[in-house]
C-alpha cells in the first residue's frame, strides 16, 4: 500500500536519493559499526576472532580513583620536605602490583589537590591521556566558540559597508578558509618555529631584541594557545560570511528609521542589528562548537598531541588508537563518547537559545 | 540466463588462457619508494632486466610514498586486493605475517647463506621477507673535533663507555663552539625513535618488551635498566646537550654547518657528511653496560598470502638477491649490501672503502627490534614515552605507563601468538 507520503513525494525522494544514500553509507553505517565495535575487542589487523567484551573499553577510558595520602614523616614526626614541598609516598607503590589496593591497579596520577592540612588527594585515572584530551578539547571549544564567533561578527560589521574596493577585504578575510587546513597547519608550524620562526622574529623586532624567542609548539604552556590562535585565524572567515548574510537580511528601513530618531551607533547595534541576528547567532554558535569538538588536522600536522599531552584532543586520540595502535574497539569507544558529548552540548545550547517569546 | 553466463565465462577464460600462453604472466608489485627518483630509477632498471631475462613473468610495479605505504597495505589486505609482491619494513613483518597477509618465501638458500642477520625477515621459524640491504647508525663527528676536545677515538672493539660519552658531551658543550653537543635527529618523528633510540635502552640492559617470553614489558622497559636509561635520556635535554624539538632543516644540514659536535645518523646520510668535511669519523654507539647496540633490518621483499603466482614472485626475489643487484642499490643509494661478496663490488663498502665501517657495525652490533607482531604498537608507545621524557615528563611514571599500555595491548591480542 503506497501512502500519499511515498507516492506524491517520489520525485523528492529521487532527488534526495544520492545524498541520502551517501549519508547512510558514510555517516550512519560507520556510526552503527562504531557503537557495535566499542563493545568488542575488534582489532585493525588480527587473525584472532572478535569477542564481545561488554563495557571494558569504556571502563578502561573513563576509570577514575581518589587516593588521599599523608606526607612522609621522619623519626621525630616532622613532615619530610623535598624541594620546599612536603614529600608524599610514591604513588607507584599503590598503583603497581599492590594487592591491598586492587582498585588503583594500573592507574596514573592525573592531578592532585590539597585536602586539608598536609594531606593531599590524588586523582588517579586509568587513561590519563584520554582525560587530558577531553580537558583540552573542552578548553579549545570554550575559548574558540565565543572568540571566533565574536571576531567573525566584528569582521562582518567592518566589511558590511558600501566602500570602494570592499570586495578586496572580503576576499582577504575569506582566503584562509579556502586553503586546505593541512597547508595552513604546515605554514603555521613554520611561523611558530622556536628558532627562526616568523612570529619570534616579528616579536623580537617589535621589542628591539628584548623578546626572548619562544618555542611556541614545543612548550607545554604555549602549544594549545598557539593552535587555538591559528585555528581561529583559519576559520573566522567562514563564519564572517554567515554573519554577513544575516546582516544583509535586516531591512534597511529599520536603519533609516533609527537614523531619523537620532539613535547612536551602539543603540543601532543593540536594538536593531543584534536582535536581527538572533537566528544567525544560534547557527554560528552551534556550528563553531561542533567543528571545534572535531579538532584533529592541526594537531596531527603540528604537534601530534605533544609536548607531554598538552595538545591531545578527543578525535586525535580516536584516530591514534584505531589506526596507530590498531585498536579499532578503543577508537570506536572514544567516538561514541565524543558523540554523546557533542549531542548533550548541542541539546543544552538549543535549550538555552530557544525562542522564549514564542511560547 | 545461467547458460549465457556460463558460455560467456568459458569464452572469457579461454581467451585469458590463450593470452597467458602467448605472453608473460603479470606479477603485480607494490613499492614504498614513490618520490625518491634515484631509488625508482634503480628499481625500474632491475624490473626491466628481470622481465627481459625470462619469458614467463612480467613484474608490473605500483609505487606509494613511504608515509602512506603501510596504510595502503593494510587497506589492501582488508579489501583483499594485495599484489603478488610487496616490500615491507623489517620490524613490522612479524605483524603482517601473523595477521596472515604474507606467505613464506621459497628462495635459494645458497643466496642468503652469507647474509647479514638484519635483512632476514623471520617469523615463527619461517622466512617471510628478505632485504637487499641493511642500514646502520653511527655517531658521526670530525677528527678535528676529537683532537680539539682531546677525546679518544673509539673503535669497534673498544667503543666509548657511557662515562666517556658523557665526558665527550661535556667537553663539546663547554667548548662553546657548538649550538648543541649532540644531534639525535629528534625532528624525525615516527619509526626513527624506536629504530635509533631503543638500542641505547638495550645497551643499558633494558628492552621494549621482555624478549624471553614476549608476553610483557614489565621489568624490561620499567626495570632498573629502563629507569637508568630514562634518566640518562632526560639528562641529555635537561643538561642542554641536545634539543627536544628540532627543526627538520637542522637535522638535514646542522652537522654540515657546524651546529653540532656529534650526530647520531644513518649510513644513508653518510655520503652527505663526507661531502661536507674531509675528516668525518663514523664511530660505534657508546656501550652503556651490555655492549654497543644499533638497530638492524630495513626494507624487505615479501609475497602476499593471496598471491596466485608465488612461483613467479619467488623467481623475481631470487633474481633480486643476485650480488650485482645488491651492489646496484648500494652504489646508487649508499645502502649497506646484504652480503660481503656484494660489498666487494662497491667502492664505498669494499674493504678499506669510506663506508666499510657501516658493514662492520651492522654485522657486529646490529640488533633486530623485538621480533613480535606486537612491535608496531609497542613502537608507537615507546616513541611517545621518549618524546614525553625528553620534554620533561616524570621518567618513572612515563615508563610505567608505557609498560602498562604495551602489556594491555599484548593481552588484548591474546599474546600475539607467542
Amino acid at each position: 500500500m503506497a501512502s500519499k507520503f511515498t507516492v506524491s513525494h517520489r520525485s523528492g525522494w529521487l532527488m534526495a536519493g544520492p545524498a541520502f544514500g551517501l549519508m547512510v553509507a558514510f555517516v550512519l553505517l560507520p556510526f552503527v559499526f562504531a557503537v557495535a565495535f566499542s563493545f568488542t575487542n575488534q582489532r585493525l589487523i588480527s587473525p584472532n576472532p572478535t569477542e564481545f567484551v561488554g563495557l571494558t573499553n569504556y571502563e578502561q577510558l573513563l576509570g577514575l580513583g581518589l587516593l588521599t595520602l599523608d606526607p612522609l614523616k621522619d623519626a621525630s614526626g616532622a613532615v619530610q620536605m623535598k624541594d620546599g614541598e612536603p614529600e608524599y609516598p610514591s604513588l607507584r607503590s599503590y598503583t603497581r602490583n599492590n594487592p591491598d589496593y586492587p582498585q588503583y591497579d594500573g592507574k596514573r596520577e592525573w592531578f592532585s589537590f590539597s585536602s586539608g592540612g598536609d594531606a593531599r588527594t590524588f586523582v588517579l585515572a586509568s587513561d590519563v591521556v584520554f582525560m587530558k584530551a577531553v580537558v583540552n578539547t573542552f578548553l579549545f571549544v570554550i575559548i574558540v566558540a565565543p572568540l571566533q564567533g565574536g571576531l567573525a561578527l566584528g569582521l562582518a560589521l567592518l566589511i558590511n559597508q558600501k566602500l570602494r574596493g570592499i570586495n578586496v577585504f572580503r576576499t582577504i578575510y575569506f582566503m584562509p578558509v579556502v586553503v586546505s587546513i593541512v597547508v595552513v597547519s604546515i605554514l603555521w608550524k613554520i611561523i611558530y618555529d622556536g628558532n627562526s620562526g616568523l612570529l619570534n622574529n616579528i616579536l623580537s623586532g617589535l621589542t628591539f631584541g628584548a623578546f626572548q624567542p619562544v618555542d611556541w609548539l614545543g612548550n607545554t604552556n604555549t602549544a594549545l594557545g598557539a593552535i587555538i590562535g591559528m585555528s581561529i585565524w583559519q576559520a573566522v572567515g567562514f563564519h564572517m560570511v554567515i554573519w554577513l548574510s544575516g546582516l544583509q537580511t535586516i531591512s534597511p528601513t529599520l536603519y533609516e528609521a533609527a537614523a531619523i530618531e537620532g539613535a547612536s551607533k551602539w543603540q543601532v547595534f543593540r536594538y536593531i542589528t543584534w536582535p536581527g541576528l538572533r537566528n544567525t547567532a544560534v547557527l554560528v554558535l552551534i556550528v563553531i562548537t561542533m567543528q571545534a569538538f572535531g579538532l584533529f588536522a592541526q594537531i596531527n600536522v603540528m604537534t601530534k598531541g605533544g609536548p607531554i599531552d598538552s595538545t591531545q584532543t578527543i578525535v586525535f586520540q580516536a584516530i591514534q588508537r584505531g589506526y596507530g595502535k590498531q585498536d579499532i574497539s578503543g577508537g570506536s569507544a572514544i567516538s561514541v563518547i565524543l558523540f554523546l558529548i557533542v549531542l548533550s552540548v548541542s541539546l543544552v545550547q538549543r535549550y538555552l537559545t530557544r525562542d522564549k517569546e514564542a511560547k | 540466463m545461467t547458460l549465457h553466463k556460463t558460455i560467456a565465462g568459458a569464452m572469457l577464460a579461454s581467451t585469458l588462457f590463450a593470452g597467458a600462453a602467448l605472453a608473460q604472466t603479470e606479477l603485480t608489485m607494490w613499492y614504498h619508494g614513490a618520490g625518491n627518483e634515484t631509488e625508482m630509477v634503480l628499481v625500474n632498471e632491475m624490473l626491466a632486466e628481470f622481465n627481459a631475462s625470462q619469458s614467463d613473468w612480467k613484474v608490473v610495479i605500483t609505487t606509494f610514498p613511504q608515509g602512506a605505504y603501510n596504510d595502503s597495505i593494510v587497506a589492501g589486505a582488508l579489501a583483499g586486493t594485495l599484489p603478488d609482491i610487496i616490500d615491507i619494513d623489517g620490524p613490522i613483518l612479524p605483524n603482517w605475517a601473523w595477521a596472515g597477509y604474507l606467505q613464506p618465501l621459497a628462495i635459494d638458500e645458497s643466496l642468503i647463506k652469507d647474509y647479514l642477520p638484519g635483512p632476514k625477515g623471520v617469523w615463527d621459524g619461517k622466512l617471510y621477507g628478505i632485504g637487499m640491504w641493511d642500514a646502520a647508525v653511527s655517531l658521526v663527528t670530525r677528527q678535528a673535533y676529537l683532537d680539539e676536545l682531546k677525546l679518544r677515538k673509539p673503535t669497534l672493539d673498544e667503543p666509548w663507555t657511557g662515562e666517556e660519552f658523557q665526558a665527550a658531551l661535556d667537553a663539546a658543550k663547554n667548548s662553546g663552539k657548538f649550538e648543541y653537543a649532540l644531534d639525535l635527529g629528534m625532528a624525525w618523528t615516527g619509526e626513527w625513535y624506536p629504530y635509533a633510540f631503543s638500542p641505547f635502552l638495550q645497551s643499558f640492559g633494558g628492552d621494549m618488551v621482555d624478549r624471553t617470553t614476549y608476553k610483557t614489558a614489565e621489568g624490561a622497559l620499567n626495570g632498573e635498566a629502563g629507569m637508568a636509561f630514562g634518566n640518562w635520556w632526560q639528562g641529555l635535554f635537561k643538561g642542554g646537550y641536545a634539543q627536544a624539538t628540532q627543526d627538520g632543516a637542522d637535522r638535514d644540514s646542522g652537522f654540515a654547518s657546524g651546529k653540532y659536535a656529534f650526530s647520531w645518523n644513518g649510513n644513508w646520510a653518510a655520503l652527505g657528511a663526507l661531502d661536507a668535511y674531509d675528516d668525518v669519523v663514523f664511530m660505534p654507539a657508546p656501550n652503556f653496560g651490555t655492549g654497543s647496540k644499533i638497530g638492524a633490518a630495513s626494507w624487505q621483499l615479501s609475497i602476499s598470502a593471496t598471491s596466485k603466482h608465488a612461483d613467479g614472485a619467488n623467481a623475481f626475489i631470487n633474481f633480486a638477491l643476485q650480488p650485482s643487484n645488491l651492489a646496484r642499490f648500494s652504489k646508487g643509494l649508499g645502502l649497506i649490501p646484504a652480503t660481503a661478496a656484494a660489498a666487494e663490488l662497491t667502492d664505498n663498502y669494499k674493504a678499506g672503502g669510506p663506508l666499510a665501517v657501516f658493514y662492520d657495525l651492522s654485522q657486529r652490533q646490529g640488533l633486530l627490534r623485538p621480533v613480535t607482531p606486537g612491535y608496531p604498537v609497542a613502537a608507537k608507545i615507546f616513541e611517545k614515552a621518549l618524546a614525553d621524557i625528553a620534554n620533561g615528563a616524570d621518567v618513572e611514571a612515563t615508563l610505567d605507563a608505557a609498560t602498562d599500555e604495551i602489556d594491555a595491548d599484548i593481552e588484548k591480542n591474546g599474546g600475539y601468538g607467542h
